[in-house]
């Protein structure tokens, strides 16, 4: 079922019912609601407000908070580059001008076909076989630009 | 003919090597050739240079091939694969595998041994021994048997354990709760993702005795959103323990009861902090609390609460197992049991190496990690996370302990070692770690919040010769600002690694 065909608030109101009761419900909440639709839409947030009595402030403040939760819709595919220590002491600063310039945009920033968004993330546990980068679910090691490319082309072609 | 178990890695390392593919070529090639195989996604060893690692079961003993890569399979099996293959990657036994067989393997015993997620080869390895015994202890001496163990928390920190459910078990409340540290966001470590996708019953029954020590009944894994093969182990492992009775109202039919609920981070490092990771599982921003009240006095909404990490809950169930004495007698000092290091950055061999405390770093880098994976020299050794100092070379011969880091100016932390060869530029590394704090920062305190930002410039400053004798101070009271000013460790510890590399490495920052 596409996110079209399915109300905003019947997507938030499912993820309430979910976790309403349980400890901190908001947290599980606004990760169901990205996980269906990518993003946190503006309009959802008076919506949680009222089923789980908290102030707009509050939801605010906690998307804020955290690096994950996204405001805006991101691309089809997201890619996370590690930039701790680790992956540095495998040339991950040059990998990350490759990555940067290969799909032609910064961190926080989504390809012009949508196809993309690129973030940077401290840690993936994978430091014995770094560098490392993180495609949705996936996770990649050793990871070269010429690498880099050939899972990009993949996924490109895939489209 | 009873059909050959081929085992390939789940583990998320091992994935990110190909280990999937490697997997998917393995029933083919076999389904090809006729032959009847059972593959079993077992958990990694930590032998991450050998990934992805294939073993077979033989009348021998398990056998291993690796480092194995999906093209490498038509070979294996003309040479004889899925049986003693005489091919270039065979490793042969694995007890036969040094780099395995000389570790002393408490904690990790079971990894890669295993199914993860099977109950039955869990049991089979002494599984659950802990906990049938726990459930006939009382509280007090539950606790007793880990304060005697000597038991340090391996989060970083390492408060006595004991001591820390003492405190829970006295402190009366109807509600206690149990939360376990999973948000391991240290770069360099992945011990406690690896004891969590290769063997994450252990956690479920630590975490349990632990409830069953101090009297509580709920427990939550606090996990990070970076770890999503964890995710998948640990969802499927706390189910089938659900419905095998191991957790729930009649654990086992004893009567006592258990739950655990798995909870997912959303990528703030400080979160691993524990009065921050309450609040964040309190649903709220992960802001650093005022210490005191301790958390085990008011933790998670403000009732009693154990907050470990996953190696520390994983211990216990070792240590009522075997006993006290069993885990204490391995270690030095004030330093008991095994030490998990992992190695990783620019290493040949990196992986999880579980010795008893007393290794030097040098057996460790250079002996079971081989040197740089570059070839080129070490230059220098992050230990402890990237709130770790940066150890020149001269201090390869350092002993691994939380005592004799401290006095090398450094700490152990979670045991994470990353390796730098001599293209490390220590100044940039410095300039890190304030970069890091910066983005990482919770805000509640200033000397983190703004210290971190003010450190990043004062550091450009002085690479670019502007003022550099006046900004090399500016940068010292900055860094005993931060470290005597902050709320928690984050802050506090940033000047560690920046202080660090100033001073073993002040080349780079051009003095």
């Amino acid at each position: 079922m596409s996110s079209a065909a399915v109300s905003l608030k019947e997507i938030v109101d499912a993820a309430v019912a979910e976790h309403i009761g349980s400890i901190g419900a908001l947290m599980p909440v606004l990760h169901s609601i990205q996980d269906k639709l990518g993003f946190i839409p503006a309009e959802a947030v008076p919506m949680m407000g009222q089923a789980l009595n908290l102030s707009r402030a509050e939801i605010q403040g906690v998307i804020g908070f955290y690096h994950d939760f996204r405001t805006e819709p991101g691309g089809e595919h997201l890619v996370q580059l590690c930039r701790a220590e680790a992956c540095q002491a495998m040339g991950s600063r040059e990998l990350e001008l490759h990555v940067k310039q290969r799909l032609g945009i910064d961190f926080g920033g989504t390809t012009a076909d949508g196809l993309f968004s690129l973030e940077p993330v401290y840690c993936l546990g994978n430091c014995a076989c770094a560098p490392s980068v993180r495609i949705n679910d996936g996770i990649h090691a050793r990871v070269t630009s010429g690498q880099f490319d050939q899972l990009i082309d993949g996924l490109e072609a895939d489209e | 003919m009873s059909r050959l178990k081929v085992f390939v890695p789940r583990d998320a390392t091992a994935c990110a090597l190909g280990a999937d593919a490697v997997a998917e070529s393995i029933i083919e090639g076999a389904r090809g050739r006729g032959l009847e195989i059972d593959l079993v996604r077992n958990g990694s060893r930590g032998a991450f240079w050998l990934e992805p690692m294939v073993e077979v079961e033989t009348e021998i003993g398990r056998i291993a091939f690796g480092p194995v890569a999906p093209a490498d399979l038509p070979g294996m099996f003309e040479a004889g694969f899925p049986g003693p293959a005489d091919h270039a990657l065979a490793l042969g036994a694995v007890d036969s595998i040094d780099w395995l067989a000389s570790q002393q393997r408490l904690t990790f015993l079971r990894a890669g041994w295993i199914d993860p997620v099977s109950l039955d080869d869990y049991r089979s390895m002494g599984g659950f021994k802990g906990l049938d015994r726990a459930l006939k202890m009382s509280a007090q001496e539950i606790v007793d048997e880990v304060k005697e163990s000597g038991l340090r928390g391996r989060g970083g920190a390492a408060f006595p354990t004991g001591i820390k459910w003492q405190t829970v078990l006295d402190t009366p409340s109807e509600q206690k709760y149990i939360v376990c540290n999973a948000d391991e966001g240290d770069s360099g470590t992945f011990a406690d993702r690896l004891l969590m996708e290769a063997d994450p019953y252990q956690l479920v029954e630590g975490m349990t005795i632990a409830g069953l020590a101090v009297g509580a009944d709920e427990g939550y894994i606090y996990l990070r959103s970076e770890y999503p093969h964890a995710r998948a182990v640990l969802t499927e492992a706390i189910s089938r323990a659900e419905q095998a009775g191991w957790l729930g109202d009649n654990i086992r039919g004893s009567g006592r009861k258990f739950s655990m609920e798995l909870r997912i981070g959303a990528g703030a490092y400080i979160c691993g902090e524990e009065t921050s990771l309450l609040d964040s599982l309190e649903g709220k921003r992960g802001l650093i609390r005022f210490k005191p009240p301790l958390p085990a006095i008011e933790g998670l909404l403000g009732k009693p609460t154990v907050v470990n990490n996953v190696l520390s809950l994983g211990a216990v169930s070792t240590i009522l197992e075997k006993g006290a004495d069993y885990y204490r007698d391995f270690g030095t000092g004030r330093s008991r049991g095994t030490l998990t290091v992992q190695l990783a950055g620019n290493i040949r061999h990196g992986g999880l190496v579980e010795v008893p405390f007393g290794a030097t770093l040098r057996e460790l880098v250079e002996g079971y990690g081989g040197g740089t994976a570059s070839g080129k020299p070490i230059r220098a050794i992050q230990v402890g996370g990237p709130l770790g100092a940066y150890l020149p070379v001269s201090q390869l011969d350092v002993t691994l302990n939380y005592g004799a880091l401290a006095e090398a100016g450094g700490m152990l932390g979670h045991g994470g070692i990353v390796v730098f060869d001599d293209t490390v530029d220590m100044a940039q590394q410095a300039r890190f770690a304030m970069e890091f704090c910066a983005v990482e920062s919770c805000g509640k305190c200033t000397p983190c919040r703004v210290g971190s930002v003010r450190g990043v410039e004062v550091i450009d400053r002085i690479v670019a010769n502007e003022d550099r004798e006046f900004n090399l101070r500016v940068l010292d009271d900055l860094c005993d600002t931060m470290d005597k000013g902050s709320l928690c460790a984050m802050g506090g510890l940033t000047p560690m690694p920046v202080r660090s590399a100033l001073k073993h490495f002040p080349g780079d920052f051009g003095v």
